[in-house]
């Protein structure tokens, strides 16, 4: 399989008064054409810093550091000027949903309007056209077209999340990034919702990169997951090597999914990871989670493990699991 | 069944919350009356002694404003509250407020709970101060300890010097748990106390709350939209649609075995950790969503999402519970046929 997507040692500090928050430290990564990349964590582990990243528009005082490599479709665009980033990279080739996006749509102007102005803003063509391109987006995600003369207040959420989602897709991107897409959402229709970016991703011939906290949600999208803790990684492998019946490597991982219950299994207790994430001005010497870790041994408070292929596409960075 | 009923703590009957909008003198006077928002439309349970009592549903579906009415911070429009075998449906400020030091509330969000000036001392004191507990500052001081040790939160006098900034999430909310220990409550309302919080520590969290349900043989009614934490935290659940209860039973039963339509489409749409789904796409037995509760369908209110809705279930009367036995209530006609 091709590669889309290629990330390699990003690192995205904010610089504060504090000293530098070490948000992305070292992550790297392929995305495959086609694939859905899960990233999955904690709040504060760096899914949507990883996001933010690869539009190239960390907000301030954030600043991807030097050495960091973006490879888009075999093109570096870390070296690439702003300018060319917003005419050729951000929205074009890779589009975000981010978080929440569904309530941020202008309370004051109706949908068809503020689909209009963005579609406008980039593409050379008449209201006519447009208006015909953006019924024909609104049908594709499930909605009729007179949803474009009703205002957001007058819409769910699921609704209000579809045209998001059409929006996010107006430029033909080659990836969609989603950032927890459906966590406001009832379960009935976050489902809805999974199943149409399922169908979309066919139509489109997309790439995702899919962040949520949700083990469960995660499960059910995507093809690899990429589990990261305290902006880094800590695990990554296919959906079987991760959900399957030998079970995850890292055990963060391993905890995590013992923290996660289940609704066709009765148990007694839970299991669950004392402490919280660390600060990551200063994070632990050695392995990030071993204050944490259950399986912690001298060496992981010493030295820092590194990502290592385990077996074939399965990297782990944990002292417990090297060969 | 009569043992049983003595060990009622709390019961609901037919309650109703209607809420009616805001109309401009103009509107009032053409007579056209804008819809009644049934909120809360005919809600019928009890909670026994010691039980911990799920109440699940969708946005919409009305839970939050059933626990809201279960707390007395609003008036139902109809329908009545029995706790502790007294009616508690309309009373007076004084009795509202005892009424209030026996129920306690725990919040959704732990970081807007919390008053941010406030150390965690005084955030521990103020219901102290507003039931006008007797005691003098060591004596309140030896209050907020135990309960600080109640909910875990060793070593208990490092805390109380701390403000809420200074803790995790998880922290945060056994302060608000200890909050309403406090007062010895013999229940506690939580509305959805585990969403905001990650899910590495939301376990600890469901721990510790079984842990001093267990310990001060509290009665939870636990309100939540999320039908696995129920599975794993509550003894029984309710499942509300559009402001009624459309399916009650214990926990397991009503999971494995659900006999609402309803009820087996919310089942079916929650994700699992499990492999092998990613090209699938679900089949929902379901479509669309909750209607407005402005606009309530005719007959069973789930008629129009329902995949084996018949003609009758629109034109008939609405479904009440029926029991199938075991303590499991649903509210629909043709469950033997689905």
């Amino acid at each position: 399989m091709d590669k889309l997507l290629e990330v390699k040692n990003l690192k995205l500090y904010y610089h504060t008064s504090k000293g530098a928050v070490r948000a992305l430290d070292d992550v790297s990564f392929d995305l495959y054409k086609g694939e859905t990349l899960g990233l999955v964590g904690e709040s504060g582990c760096g899914k949507t810093t990883t996001g933010v990243a690869l539009l190239k528009m960390p907000s301030p005082p954030g600043r991807i550091e030097p050495g960091s490599q973006i490879i888009l479709d075999g093109r570096d665009i870390m070296p690439l000027p702003e300018k060319e980033i917003r005419k050729n990279v951000r929205w074009e080739e890779v589009a975000m949903v981010f978080q929440g996006a569904m309530n941020c749509l202008t309370p004051v102007y109706t949908i068809g309007k503020q689909m209009l102005e963005t579609l406008q803003e980039h593409r050379d063509m008449d209201k006519a056209q447009a208006e015909e391109l953006i019924k024909e987006y609104l049908g594709l995600v499930g909605l009729p077209p007179e949803v474009m003369g009703r205002y957001p207040h007058e819409l769910s959420g699921g609704m209000k999340q579809r045209i998001v989602i059409a929006t996010a897709l107006f430029l033909k991107p080659k990836l969609v990034i989603l950032d927890e897409p459906t966590t406001a959402l009832d379960v009935i229709v976050q489902a809805q919702i999974i199943n149409l970016l399922k169908k979309l991703k066919k139509t489109f011939d997309l790439s995702f990169i899919f962040i949520t906290h949700d083990l469960s949600l995660e499960a059910e999208v995507s093809d690899r997951i990429c589990v990261m803790y305290a902006g880094k990684i800590a695990e990554l492998g296919t959906n079987q090597q991760i959900y399957g019946e030998q079970g995850p490597m890292h055990p963060y991982t391993e905890k995590l999914l013992q923290a996660t219950p289940l609704l066709h299994k009765k148990v007694d207790s839970l299991s669950y990871i004392p402490g919280t994430p660390p600060d990551l001005i200063d994070p632990p010497k050695g392995c990030r989670f071993h204050p944490r870790c259950h399986k912690a041994m001298d060496k992981c408070s010493q030295e820092e493990p590194p990502l290592l292929e385990v077996e074939p596409g399965h990297m782990v960075a944990c002292w417990r699991c090297g060969k | 069944m009569s043992d049983k009923s003595n060990d009622v703590l709390l019961e609901v009957k037919d309650l109703k919350k209607h809420f009616a909008p805001h109309q401009s003198l103009a509107q009032t006077l053409s007579g056209k009356n804008r819809r009644v928002v049934k909120a809360v439309d005919g809600v019928s349970f009890s909670i026994h002694r010691g039980e911990i009592f799920g109440l699940i549903g969708e946005s919409g579906s009305g839970k939050t404003t059933t626990g809201k009415l279960v707390m007395k911070l609003i008036d139902p429009t109809s329908g009545s509250i029995v706790f502790n075998g007294e009616d508690v449906t309309v009373t007076d400020k004084e009795r509202t407020q005892a009424y209030r030091r026996q129920v306690q509330m725990i919040f959704q969000d732990p970081y807007a709970s919390m008053n941010p000036r406030f150390k965690i001392k005084d955030v521990m004191d103020e219901p102290l101060v507003i039931h006008k507990i007797e005691g003098d500052h060591v004596e309140h001081e030896k209050m907020i300890i135990k309960a600080l040790t109640e909910v875990k939160l060793n070593p208990p006098e490092e805390f109380m010097g701390r403000y809420p900034h200074m803790l995790s999430g998880g922290q945060r909310q056994r302060i608000a748990t200890a909050r309403t220990l406090i007062l010895n409550p013999m229940m506690l309302v939580a509305d959805e106390p585990v969403s905001m919080i990650d899910l590495s520590t939301r376990a600890e969290i469901l721990h510790m709350m079984k842990d001093v349900q267990r310990d001060l043989g509290l009665t939870y009614l636990y309100i939540t939209h999320d039908l696995s934490t129920a599975r794993y935290f509550t003894d029984r659940i309710a499942v509300m649609y559009l402001g009624r209860i459309v399916e009650m039973g214990r926990a397991e039963d009503l999971i494995d075995n659900p006999l609402h339509p309803y009820t087996k489409a919310l089942i079916e749409a929650v994700p699992e950790p499990r492999t092998g789904k990613v090209d699938v796409i679900k089949e929902l037995p379901i479509s669309g969503e909750i209607p407005s509760p402005a606009n309530i369908p005719s007959g069973c209110r789930f008629h129009t999402r329902c995949p084996y809705a018949k003609p009758e279930c629109s034109s008939e009367a609405e479904p009440e519970l029926m029991d199938v036995g075991n303590g499991h209530f649903h509210a629909c006609r043709r469950y033997k046929e689905i």
